[in-house]
């Protein structure tokens, strides 16, 4: 079910769109199955519940998510939380009121936090961000047919820790060693003569988020890392469009529409014409 | 009045009679969708209609998107965000507008090398192609100035890039620059600006279309052929030309209805597929993303402007000769309007007497390259600027140049064209066949 990519460097960025350039370096990509992917792919409503469970007891101590407005956990298509349980929700967090100026606790109408932590950036919609580094070798096809990509790369980052490499055996100090996160430092001794990584990934600040039975899920799943990184980045997903169902449904039905259409006229287009076309005889 | 002989509106009752005296409105209606059209035309004559319609979109959704959207540099992306996820259908209007503008662009390059290939620029249609080549260049600009308003990375980046060009030209480029941002970076003047004018030039385009429309009904259009409607009598035109309404209507529209399923399976199912995923992470002056690249429909004339560097022999000379003044950036920003001006000036460039490439042996083979030329300047725009690509943008660049400057004037000369048929009517009837009748009854192609 998980099959790992390595992503090409440049020869295999030679034939990306303008859209999928990335850095110098190479990075390792692990191609994951989302529910979510696919033309008619759908989110699993189980898993982004999970999912935000993570992100609550993991990645909100620094990040933040602060365009998705908590109201929308409600919503169809999303974690579908029934409303009640969306105010209770709500209410965990300590809003400063916008008109009031007061601290009051939150309602589903607020949005979650920002990040609390200088550096960590905002998850909102890191997974379009990151959608231009989907497989198979970067052409950006598979955003079609495996989904956009960016759950990927987030389920990537948070699994691929690993011991600094031979080139760099003591790494960079406060800086951890990732075979994913191509955007970090790279230390000289592995770059070659032009400057170019030898390495896969890079330094992330991020120490190692997840390890497993690091939280206990309320469903009874085994939380183990490649099972939370993978709810979690389906979550992550989700909150950076959080109408993929609804937008394919609208392109589906439009291009049926359209196909429907298409046909009518032509058929007219070939009898207007057959006139003139005979007429010339 | 010039132009094809045709039957005109007549009006009939009283009433019609009354405003027709007045004001010609209906009059004017009729001529222009009952026009006398070529009956050859074929499919590479329906870009006009796609365009027509992608300005339409355009200006519908764009409209519909400022309701919600906040020009300012705290609230610009957080607005987009509101629309994308708060907003009744605002995923679908934003990525419709977000996508139409590929669509807009696919469709008018199509629709100049269609203009290039069949000769359509040249006389009497040279109005017709210096006013499409304006509406082209203010198509790039409300492009770009559209692209700036969402305020991601690209926007900001990209924005910074290009009024950066106007600042290499010497002595006033700087003073040039800092007027177009409204002060010394891009900031919140520069957003105020680029989305004032992002909602008047599509207004502007629209006049420019009237005009673009009204100029070649005037001459008539071109065709496969190039060659020209009789016009000596209404019969005779009517031998060469079918009215445009219902024929080119519905023909258009079927082409339209196609093009349009494969728009919205892309809106539906991909529509970041075309865009810079860094937009989405909003603007911040502090962090330069590592590579800056300018949507796919700029890149060929990118990769133009950076095709020529330092150490290019024409960039020395043009800088020995002008002591300095233009230097490298310079040379670079003159190329990249110069391979549009270049394309604009073709009806003069272009020696030749005969106007369809159809019946022009060399020419055929020389535009084929010109159409690969453009494909590989795209794919090189793309590229980081280093080598090979910088030695292959170099050359795609010079046979861009030596196209129009060298190849179009000298062919007029050294080319011996093909017999071209006496009159449309007999093209079209080879095509179709003398017997003709519901047996060959087939679209056009």
């Amino acid at each position: 079910m998980i099959r790992k990519i390595a992503l090409g460097t440049v020869a295999a960025l030679a034939l990306t769109s303008g859209a999928a350039l990335a850095a110098g370096g190479h990075k390792e990509i692990t191609d994951v199955d989302f529910a979510h992917e696919g033309p008619f792919g759908k989110f699993d409503q189980f898993q982004l519940q999970r999912g935000l469970q993570v992100y609550m007891e993991v990645c909100s101590a620094c990040h933040g998510l602060k365009y998705v407005p908590i109201r929308t956990l409600a919503d169809e298509g999303g974690p579908q939380l029934p409303e009640d349980q969306v105010r209770a929700f709500a209410e965990q967090f300590t809003i400063t009121d916008a008109e009031t100026g007061e601290d009051r606790p939150g309602k589903p109408t607020d949005h979650f936090p920002a990040s609390g932590m200088e550096g960590a950036p905002d998850l909102s919609l890191m997974t379009k961000a990151r959608a231009g580094f989907s497989g198979p070798y970067g052409t950006g096809m598979s955003q079609l047919f495996n989904g956009m990509g960016g759950a990927e790369y987030m389920y990537s980052v948070l699994t691929h820790y690993e011991e600094n490499p031979e080139c760099a055996p003591d790494g960079i100090d406060g800086f951890y060693y990732n075979t994913s996160f191509d955007k970090g430092a790279i230390p000289d001794t592995c770059k070659d003569e032009n400057g170019i990584s030898t390495i896969p990934g890079s330094w992330i600040a991020m120490p190692p988020p997840l390890m497993d039975d690091l939280i206990t899920y309320q469903d009874g799943t085994a939380a183990t890392t490649s099972q939370m990184a993978e709810d979690v980045s389906s979550f992550l997903m989700w909150a950076a469009e959080p109408k993929l169902m609804d937008r394919r449904e609208s392109g589906f039905k439009a291009v049926i529409f359209l196909v429907i259409l298409a046909s009518l006229l032509y058929l007219t287009n070939k009898r207007i014409w057959a006139g003139v076309k005979g007429k010339t005889a | 009045m010039a132009g094809i002989p045709h039957d005109h509106y007549e009006p009939k009752s009283t009433g019609e009679k009354w405003l027709h005296k007045r004001l010609p409105i209906v009059g004017l209606m009729y001529d222009t969708i009952m026009i006398p059209t070529p009956k050859n035309l074929n499919w590479m004559w329906i870009w006009g209609i796609v365009l027509t319609f992608c300005l339409a979109l355009q200006i519908i959704t764009g409209i519909v998107l400022v309701m919600h959207y906040t020009p300012h540099v705290d609230h610009a992306f957080a607005s987009v965000e509101h629309i994308m996820r708060n907003v009744n259908g605002g995923y679908m209007i934003r990525y419709l507008h977000q996508n139409g503008a590929s669509l807009f662009f696919i469709a008018v390059y199509l629709h100049i090398f269609r203009g290039l290939y069949y000769g359509s620029y040249k006389a009497p249609r040279e109005i017709t192609w210096i006013i499409g080549m304006l509406i082209y260049l203010l198509m790039m600009a409300t492009a770009f100035m559209g692209y700036v308003l969402p305020w991601g990375q690209m926007s900001f980046w990209g924005a910074t890039v290009i009024t950066g060009l106007f600042g290499a030209i010497p002595g006033v480029g700087g003073a040039i620059q800092t007027w177009l941002l409204g002060g010394p970076a891009v900031d919140n003047a520069t957003l105020n600006r680029f989305f004032s004018l992002h909602y008047l030039l599509p207004f502007v385009i629209a006049g420019l279309v009237a005009v673009h429309i009204w100029a070649f009904h005037t001459t008539g259009n071109n065709n496969p052929t190039g060659v020209e409607v009789r016009r000596g009598s209404k019969e005779e035109a009517a031998k060469d030309t079918v009215p445009f309404w219902p024929y080119y209507v519905i023909k258009d529209l079927f082409a339209l209805a196609i093009i349009l399923a494969v728009f919205f399976a892309i809106v539906g199912f991909m529509p970041n597929y075309l865009g810079h995923p860094d937009n989405y992470i909003e603007a911040n002056p502090l962090a330069t993303p590592a590579h800056i690249v300018p949507e796919w429909y700029f890149l060929p004339f990118y990769a133009i402007l950076r095709a020529f560097t330092a150490d290019v022999w024409v960039v020395i000379a043009a800088e020995w000769i002008t002591f300095g003044i233009v230097d490298a950036k310079f040379f670079g920003v003159l190329a990249m309007f110069g391979a549009i001006a270049v394309m604009a000036l073709a009806p003069w460039l272009d020696t030749s007497s005969v106007r369809s490439g159809r019946y022009r042996p060399m020419f055929k083979w020389w535009f084929a390259l010109l159409v690969i030329d453009f494909i590989v300047l795209m794919w090189v725009g793309a590229m980081p600027a280093e080598e090979p690509y910088a030695t292959i943008s170099l050359i795609a660049s010079a046979y861009w140049f030596a196209y129009f400057l060298v190849i179009l004037p000298l062919l007029g000369v050294i080319e011996k064209p093909l017999p071209q048929p006496a009159t449309i009517e007999d093209d079209f009837n080879a095509h179709y066949g003398k017997s003709g009748g519901n047996a060959v009854a087939q679209p056009a192609e």
